[in-house]
């Protein structure tokens, strides 16, 4: 049902795809989704599959979502399940939690992750933590998602990355979804999921189209959290990102190809757990090792891969120290030219992967 | 008659603990005693409400026994726990709640036990009226395997069905307690959630955006700030600009009682109960209490007030006493039935005492369990990168 509204939302090539598929009986054919839509799409079918399940945030019901992420559901669902709140996340973040430990899924959105610091004790120390303090007696199935990371002129109090922030913390799961196929299969596994979930959308993606297997769109597709996907296989060097990053990376791979220099691109999907294995398996294969983020170096996600590659079996097929690319270390500015200038570039990541194979 | 009756039972008391036994033997009959009595109790203060709850209270016998029960094993066990605390036993974390029996006695009388309630740290009375032992909340003072959360939640973190702990972050229990009560309303089952706080949270900004959202969306939740007028070491009037608690939630109706008062406390809840599960939405109830112990077991808890006015408190207002006292003149029980009851008391908490300095403490294979429900098995980093440790939901 939901797929067959994800087609006629898509529309003229939707269509296209279907009547391909029924007249000229070619393999299945994708479909463009945008992440916005992959979002969307993934809480509507998990609202529809459960009843606990709900959503609450500012804006998310009669505005359709600050983002647009939530558009059509209140008008599908109701009052009792999308509910519009406050301008109060301290508040409404602890309702959520508590309503998660009665027996319900709540779905709590921050407009951006920014806002969570307001209500940063409710996720750690009210979902977090929970279920370790009750030894097992009390559990908190809740998502948290919103926008993370920087966006575009919204300046430095709107700018902040918290993958490292809250891939800190024990009890949490984080999750860091790329492309459509990630938003919907990682939505649905975190709704689904029966601890607190942190997950981490980019406001730059939403409108980004991305082409979706039939598979992917499936009610049930899910992708499991703690997994990390090869985007593209390479053998010069290791190249590790997550969210928009992923994007960059692949783009400075097209062009380092170009030149014969082959990248392998992995994207994390999830922050925490950190899937060590694959980054390490990669390693092992190609000797060399990039992180990229969008969040600030120290004491970053990419700091927490090159501990790990350190002290696991991956260190001894390093030829080279592994380097991290990351955001500038300053609050975001303002003016275009100094915002460019302050997170990664493809420029940035070409230089560092030819800086590594050389040194 | 009766005095005969009390000479006949001297003697057998008498002759019982010559022979060694130490049973206190009543000849008196339960036909003898009141079954039950009608109470003249306090006013209560009101805010935005044209009614309160009634002026009277009936106390059976039965009841009254059983109030008596529970507040005096809430009293043994906080003034073991105190023991215990000084023995270095009990470590951390230590509040405790003597003198503020009447409240949690009251508010679970008021309450059905499917109804849900959730409080902050100094919880242990809570604990025990939402169902747990006196076993295990000591042994889980101690820090033992057989403690209520395995030894790894302590003396803030004490869990039962429906009941949400056990909070350690000042106020951040009353969101939570929202979102229960929400769960409720939710799910149209007609249950309510009680959502406790002292005087000290009461100022917590995250309290007031609480009571917009309960308030708007007419949320099922009772609201109680436990005044005991001090938060830690800081007097009321020195914290709070509007000490009217009961007022504070401005749009929410609101009332103010005396929390020494067992069955006060208990008709404030039933009234309380009966306007959220008609609908109406939220309601704050402030209980004017005072505990007896400082704010924790560091702090000795006269610094900042006399031991006069504690020992004024303990001679004029204990909350065991009170309800002792109106039982004892209305005939409603004997002297000796209840200190019968407090020698069965004493026992108990001496067995869970025993039991919780005598349990083991928790398998070291235990330490990163319960990360995650319902989750396979997963590594979790030790110490150093060669630690490897495993853990289980």
């Amino acid at each position: 049902m939901a797929s067959l509204r994800c087609l006629l939302r898509s529309g003229k090539t939707a269509v296209r795809a279907v009547l391909r598929r029924e007249f000229h009986g070619t393999p299945p054919a994708a479909v463009q989704v945008t992440v916005r839509d992959a979002l969307n799409q993934a809480m509507d079918e998990e609202l529809e599959r459960d009843e606990r399940v709900f959503l609450l945030g500012e804006e998310v019901a009669q505005y359709d979502g600050a983002y647009k992420v939530s558009r059509g559901l209140w008008k599908k669902y109701g009052d009792k399940r999308i509910i519009d709140t406050p301008i109060t996340e301290m508040g409404f973040a602890g309702i959520a939690v508590g309503a998660a430990m009665a027996g319900l899924r709540p779905i709590c959105e921050f407009m951006t992750f920014n806002f969570s610091m307001q209500a940063i004790d409710q996720v750690i120390n009210s979902a977090a933590k929970t279920y370790y303090m009750s030894a097992g007696r009390q559990s908190v199935p809740i998502v948290f998602r919103g926008p993370n990371g920087a966006s575009a002129g919204v300046a430095a109090q709107h700018s902040q990355c918290f993958a490292a922030w809250y891939g800190h913390c024990p009890g949490l799961k984080v999750v860091s979804p790329w492309s459509a196929e990630d938003a919907r299969g990682l939505l649905k596994s975190a709704i689904r999921d029966d601890n607190p979930v942190v997950f981490l959308e980019n406001e730059l993606m939403y409108g980004v189209p991305f082409e979706m297997s039939e598979e992917s769109q499936s009610k049930d597709f899910l992708i499991p959290i703690g997994k990390a996907k090869i985007e593209r296989q390479g053998n010069h060097i290791t190249v590790v990102s997550h969210s928009r990053m992923v994007s960059l990376c692949l783009d400075a791979a097209a062009v380092l190809a170009k030149e014969g220099i082959e990248c392998e691109v992995i994207n994390m999907r999830t922050i925490r757990p950190l899937d060590a294995e694959a980054i390490e398996t990669s390693v092992m294969k190609t000797n060399h090792l990039i992180t990229v983020e969008g969040g600030w170096p120290q004491f970053g996600v990419g700091g927490e891969i090159l501990a790990r590659i350190m002290e696991g079996p991956a260190f001894n097929y390093l030829d080279a120290p592994a380097v991290r690319v990351t955001g500038v270390d300053i609050p975001m500015p303002y003016a275009k030219i100094l915002e460019d200038n302050s997170v990664p570039q493809i420029k940035d990541i070409i230089f560092s992967v030819k800086k590594t194979l050389n040194a | 008659m009766r005095k005969m009756l009390t000479i006949i039972s001297n003697v057998l008391r008498g002759s019982a603990s010559r022979n060694g036994a130490r049973v206190v033997v009543s000849a008196r009959t339960y036909a003898d005693f009141t079954p039950q009595a009608t109470f003249d109790i306090k006013k209560c203060d009101l805010h935005k409400l044209e009614e309160g709850p009634p002026l009277q209270a009936v106390l059976t016998r039965e009841e009254g026994l059983q109030y008596y029960r529970t507040m005096q094993t809430i009293r043994r066990m906080e003034l073991k726990a105190d023991q215990l605390y000084k023995q270095k036993i009990i470590r951390g974390f230590c509040h405790l709640y003597d003198g503020q029996e009447a409240c949690a006695v009251g508010i679970e009388t008021g309450i059905n036990l499917s109804d849900h309630l959730i409080t902050a740290y100094r919880a242990h009375g809570y604990t025990l009226t939402r169902g747990g032992t006196v076993r295990e909340i000591m042994a889980e003072l101690t820090g033992r395997r057989g403690g209520i959360a395995k030894g790894k939640g302590g003396s803030m973190h004490m869990y039962t069905k429906h009941f949400y702990g056990g909070n350690g972050i000042v106020g951040a229990q009353v969101p939570l307690g929202a979102g229960v009560a929400l769960a409720c309303k939710y799910l149209g089952n007609n249950e309510i959630c009680v959502c406790l706080y002292g005087d000290g949270a009461a100022n917590q900004g995250q309290i007031f955006e609480t009571y917009n959202m309960a308030s708007l969306w007419k949320l099922p939740c009772i609201f109680i700030c436990e005044n005991n007028k001090y938060g830690m070491g800081t007097s009321v009037e020195r914290a709070a600009a509007s000490t009217d608690y009961y007022k504070r939630g401005d749009f929410i109706p609101g009332l103010r009682l005396d929390g020494m008062d067992v069955l006060c406390v208990r008709e404030a809840t039933k009234f309380a109960a009966e306007h959220c599960r008609s609908g109406k939405g939220p309601i704050l109830m402030e209980l004017q209490t005072y505990r007896y112990h400082g704010h924790s077991m560091s702090d000795p808890g006269v610094s900042y007030r006399t031991r006069e006015e504690i020992q004024e408190v303990r001679s004029k207002s204990d909350p065991i006493s009170m309800l002792k006292d109106r039982m004892l003149s209305n005939n409603m029980a004997s002297v000796e039935e209840l200190k019968e009851i407090d020698v069965e008391v004493r026992k108990e908490i001496e067995d869970a005492a025993q039991f919780a300095t005598t349990d083991p403490e928790p398998p070291l294979d235990d330490l990163c369990n319960h990360i995650f429900y319902n989750d396979p098995p997963m590594e979790v980093r030790g110490t150093n990168p060669w630690t490897k440790l495993k853990s289980v939901s």
